[in-house]
């Protein structure tokens, strides 16, 4: 299908989306990698009056290496992320998850910030964004805040971002010393949206673990000791927190059962070396 | 600020394989249709048209994309390469082309547009993939007439076919 028609801008600067998303609300959608948004336009699941394209804007593209973290761009495609030389030591989580969103000709255009606003429950980059604590920074008329992960996302393609804000960058904290991360996923096929996806992170002896495709939401549990013989109790009680559901991909048995399998793995993974080796 | 408004018809100009190319789009064409529509070059398929069948693929300043999840007022000023620009110069098969022809790699022939253009790009950044690299390079590309195991086998020989050329060119 084609798209409704809709008025198109191409902003020159940040000023001028926030301008835009100021006179139009929810009227308006930022376009930036058009990865999610294009489909959901061709479907018109979504009619936009006007969209903003942010795209092209060279201040959006950066990923700068702050001193605790990593401060991705609205316009950093996941390719381009992928490409950063920096990425397994700062990010390693993220390294092991980025081959996972979509399929390379998808990266090349789709945006890390755009997938994170997008906000799919089984999508990888919100997961890694839950894992590690990480924020979102939104610009608008009213101003500049900043919102950590647990408040961003709140349930299925919803987040705390108003209609007059535009997300500018993501900031991700980077993997310390002696933290280890693993991430796995089950899909039914390469490239498809995850049935489950965990990632896990190991500091000493506490243990997080992010589940996607389970809950509306990416969940994150956290275990300040997690022994051996504890693992498979915790992660029933988890899979049974999560409160999946059957649909068209998976039963909810079938997501628990996943929880089960996919976190002992990803646990295992972070005590013997995992992403963060 | 520049803002194009839903009912006009705005100028695109392109580089299409290394020409010139230039038409009118409202905001909501996809490139596909420009590409195909208001350009002619047809070569570039188009299916489900939301970005999972790859049917649509094209090189935009040299990275494989979805056609038909860009706006044609986005490919303005982008060099773009499509299935047309992969014959030699003298309209022979290029390397790409040659493979999936030697290997019977197409049936009906409807995705492959989409699977060489892929390739195209995969194969620059991995000039020497393994069997399973391919597989993943090639899974956001779908072939109904389930002819992956050939496809498969034309990518690993063009990769060949590719080395060899810049072996002798460098």
């Amino acid at each position: 299908m084609k798209p409704a028609p809709f008025d198109y801008v191409r902003a020159e600067c940040l000023e001028d989306a926030v301008a835009v998303l100021a006179e139009h609300g929810d009227e308006a959608r930022i376009l930036a990698g058009g990865q999610s948004l294009m489909p959901m336009l061709n479907m018109r699941l979504v009619r936009p009056e006007v969209l903003v394209d942010i795209g092209g804007l060279p201040d959006l593209a950066r990923i700068e290496d702050e001193s605790e973290t990593v401060a991705i761009g609205a316009a950093v495609t996941q390719g381009g992320l992928a490409d950063w030389p920096d990425l397994t030591s700062a990010l390693p989580v993220v390294a092991a998850a980025l081959p996972h969103v979509g399929h390379f000709q998808t990266r090349n255009r789709g945006t890390v910030c755009g997938s994170l606003c997008h906000a799919d429950p089984s999508s990888e980059l919100p997961l890694c964004l839950a894992l590690l604590e990480g924020e979102v920074e939104l610009h608008s008329a009213r101003g500049v805040r900043t919102v950590p992960a647990d408040d961003f996302q709140r349930g299925v393609l919803t987040t705390a971002k108003e209609p007059d804000e535009v997300a500018v960058r993501a900031r991700l904290p980077k993997a310390r010393d002696g933290e280890r991360f693993a991430f796995l996923e089950f899909q039914h096929r390469h490239g498809d949206f995850a049935v489950v996806a965990v990632a896990a992170k190991r500091s000493g002896d506490s243990v997080s673990l992010a589940v996607g495709g389970v809950a509306d939401r990416p969940e994150v549990c956290h275990w300040d000791a997690l022994p051996g013989d504890a693992v498979d109790d915790a992660l029933n009680d988890l899979a049974w927190a999560l409160g999946g559901s059957d649909d068209i991909h998976a039963t909810a048995r079938h997501r628990r059962q996943l929880v089960r399998h996919l976190g002992r793995q990803a646990i295992e993974a972070t005590a013997a070396g995992g992403a963060g080796a | 600020m520049k803002k194009l408004d839903r009912n006009g018809r705005h100028p695109v100009r392109l580089t299409l394989n290394g020409m010139p190319e230039e038409g009118f789009a409202e905001p909501r064409m996809l490139l596909t249709d420009f590409l195909r529509h208001e350009v002619g070059a047809t070569g570039t398929h188009v299916a489900c048209e939301h970005g999972v069948c790859g049917a649509c693929t094209v090189r935009i300043d040299g990275k494989a994309v979805r056609a038909c999840l860009m706006l044609a007022v986005q490919a303005d000023g982008a060099e773009i390469e499509t299935i047309e620009g992969l014959a030699e110069a003298d309209g022979s098969f290029g390397p790409l082309q040659q493979a999936f022809h030697e290997n019977f790699a197409l049936q009906c022939g409807f995705c492959t547009p989409g699977f060489l253009m892929s390739l195209s790009e995969y194969l620059e950044k991995n000039p020497d993939p393994t069997v399973e690299e391919i597989k993943v390079a090639l899974s956001g590309n779908l072939c109904r007439c389930t002819g992956y195991h050939e496809i498969i086998n034309a990518g690993l020989d063009a990769a060949k076919a590719l080395r060899e050329r810049r072996q002798q060119t460098d």
